[in-house]
């Protein structure tokens, strides 16, 4: 078994009356893929946020390498090494590619106001590695031609794959990717998947959102299917599509396809 | 610093220097260029805070007035040498303006816009009120004009003590936005959520841009009080304020080279429009309404987009 790096024990969200994650427990291990599916208001995007410390649980606990999220800002979750993108593209329009993907490369290092503000010199060196590795990262992402555009100039797809680079460049542990194929052909989901392996080759633990079943039936080590913000299945790709109860919550009882 | 900004400060550098020539020191002319950088001063600190963190102000001006009582206050009634004065209006709008922006600046538009604005007119207030310190209303006189080497600091020399002050700032500012922390404060800007997702405090950020912007203020307000030896709250409440943040925004927020335009058409338009006598205010609204109609964006971008489209037709047209 390898060592587990997320952990999430008896996690609870309520908004009001509503449980929108309720009494779930699940763990991802070191560097596996993990796709996080269900029906539209499952509970997806809202697991997304209480990992990323956007609002606090209301129950539970969250670990991340042995240490407890709850409470945490999101900068310092960040900081610990957890990235994320957005469902909806969370860009900043008012820089180019290159500036979104250097930002990204703020927890990694230190310059203060002050620092900068007087150009120290070990500030003009840390200056020019963050801008080498951020371009690092936008080639990775197959996007080191765009680099001067203005990010929101980009065509959809681009600016999805703009969103990995830049939580790349933060250097994470964990990847959080909240529905990247969305929005994308064919093709560019095609290539999306082969960029997600990539990814994983690196030593990115990834945890995935997403609706493109064909995707996620691929690319995932394991599945965890939620409903109501509950835990309906847990396990690999094949295990989970021949549970009787995702078929019925999730994939629809009668047609069977998705 | 990116070599378009260097030539921009070399060629403001260069006019500086040639202006008290041009205009043969000519006192009136001199002391329109020295409240220009005055007031500069203040807006590129309020340009880092709108412009590039994207948190309004309505209240600089207090900053502006605490530099300014500070250095008049010290010198004048205690006998303080003006350095250590300067240092203490720094230290105080510093201060003032770490608590006062830690709470307000989780808010958020209009509500930061009306919590700045009260916090503006409770120091004009104060400024009013604490009349054995800063001489109430009637103002507070006799604030001493600075020597160097027992060489009294004034005309030309004095401009050029304003101007030297700017230009380190404005080199500082510049450092600062083509860095970590400038991309950090544009994050902000651009999305919080976003920002924070990639490990920016945004709430420190905001709270050490607005404790910049005020310390600029606070520079300009101290240099304000030695160059007119005469100060009233009137020149620290709520229209100075709204001044400031008018030069911001009718120049281009967007960056600092905008500020700057906008605070030169700015300080120098009333001059322009004087004859006009009471028709003034009229004319002076009619062109802010002009410019905002048509240059949304200031002054700065509207030229540059006017150009572009003049260069496009002129090549068609060949």
């Amino acid at each position: 078994m390898r060592e587990e790096i997320l952990r999430a024990e008896n996690l609870q969200k309520s908004f009001g009356g509503l449980r929108a994650i309720d009494a779930l427990n699940f763990a991802i291990s070191q560097g596996q893929i993990k796709s996080v599916i269900g029906p539209n208001g499952a509970g997806k995007t809202t697991l997304f946020n209480l990992i990323t410390g956007i609002f606090p649980p209301s129950d539970g606990i969250l670990q991340f390498n042995g240490q407890i999220l709850n409470g945490l800002k999101p900068h310092l979750i960040a900081q610990l090494g957890i990235s994320r993108t957005f469902q909806n593209l969370q860009l900043f329009a008012n820089m180019t590619v290159l500036e979104n993907v250097m930002v990204g490369r703020h927890t990694q290092t230190s310059a203060g106001l002050l620092s900068t503000g007087f150009r120290l010199s070990w500030m003009k060196k840390e200056e020019r590695e963050i801008e080498e590795k951020a371009f690092a990262e936008l080639s990775f992402m197959g996007l080191e031609d765009k680099a001067a555009l203005e990010a929101t100039s980009m065509p959809l797809g681009e600016q999805k794959l703009l969103e990995i680079a830049r939580a790349l460049a933060t250097y994470p542990k964990l990847l959080l990717l909240d529905e990247p194929a969305a929005g994308l052909n064919i093709r560019e989901t095609e290539k999306l998947c082969h960029t997600i392996r990539k990814i994983q080759q690196r030593g990115i633990t990834i945890l995935l959102v997403e609706h493109d079943m064909s995707l996620v039936m691929e690319i995932s080590d394991e599945l965890l299917v939620l409903n109501y913000g509950r835990k309906i299945a847990e396990g690999p790709p094949r295990e989970v599509q021949r549970n009787r109860e995702v078929i019925a919550a999730y994939l629809g009882e009668e047609t069977g396809d998705a | 610093m990116r070599r378009k900004d260097l030539y921009a400060l070399l060629l403001i550098a260069f006019l500086i220097v040639l202006y008290p020539w041009i205009f043969e020191g000519n006192k009136y002319f001199i002391s329109i260029l020295v409240f220009l950088g005055i007031n500069s001063i203040v807006t590129m600190g309020l340009c880092l805070l709108m412009g590039y963190a994207g948190q309004i102000s309505l209240g600089h001006a207090a900053f502006f007035g605490i530099g300014a009582y500070s250095s008049g206050i010290l010198t004048s009634q205690y006998s303080y040498h003006p350095v250590v004065a300067f240092f203490v209006g720094i230290f105080f709008s510093a201060l003032v303006a770490f608590f006062v922006g830690k709470p307000t600046l989780r808010l958020k538009g209009h509500y930061m816009a009306v919590a700045t604005l009260g916090f503006g007119e409770i120091f004009f207030i104060v400024f009013n009120e604490l009349i054995f310190l800063t001489g109430g209303p009637s103002g507070l006189s006799g604030i001493p004009t600075l020597t160097f080497f027992g060489q009294v600091l004034e005309g030309t020399a004095y401009l050029y003590l304003v101007w030297g002050f700017a230009f380190l700032l404005l080199i500082f500012s510049l450092n600062v936005i083509n860095s970590r922390v400038g991309r950090a404060l544009r994050a902000i800007h651009g999305g919080e959520l976003a920002a924070n997702a990639m490990g920016v405090d945004a709430a420190r950020y905001k709270v050490q841009v607005f404790v910049l912007s005020a310390v600029y203020a606070s520079i300009a307000g101290s240099l304000y009080a030695h160059f007119i030896t005469f100060i009233s709250p009137s020149s620290f409440g709520l229209m100075p304020s709204i001044m400031f943040l008018m030069m911001v925004v009718i120049g281009g927020a967007g960056t600092i080279w905008g500020a700057l335009l906008g605070t030169a058409v700015l300080t120098s338009l009333p001059e322009y429009l004087r004859g006009l006598e009471d028709f003034e205010v009229l004319a002076y609204g009619g062109i802010l309404m002009v410019v905002l109609l048509f240059m949304p964006q200031g002054v700065l971008e509207g030229m540059q987009k006017l150009l572009k489209r003049m260069k496009k037709t002129a090549k068609r047209s060949l």
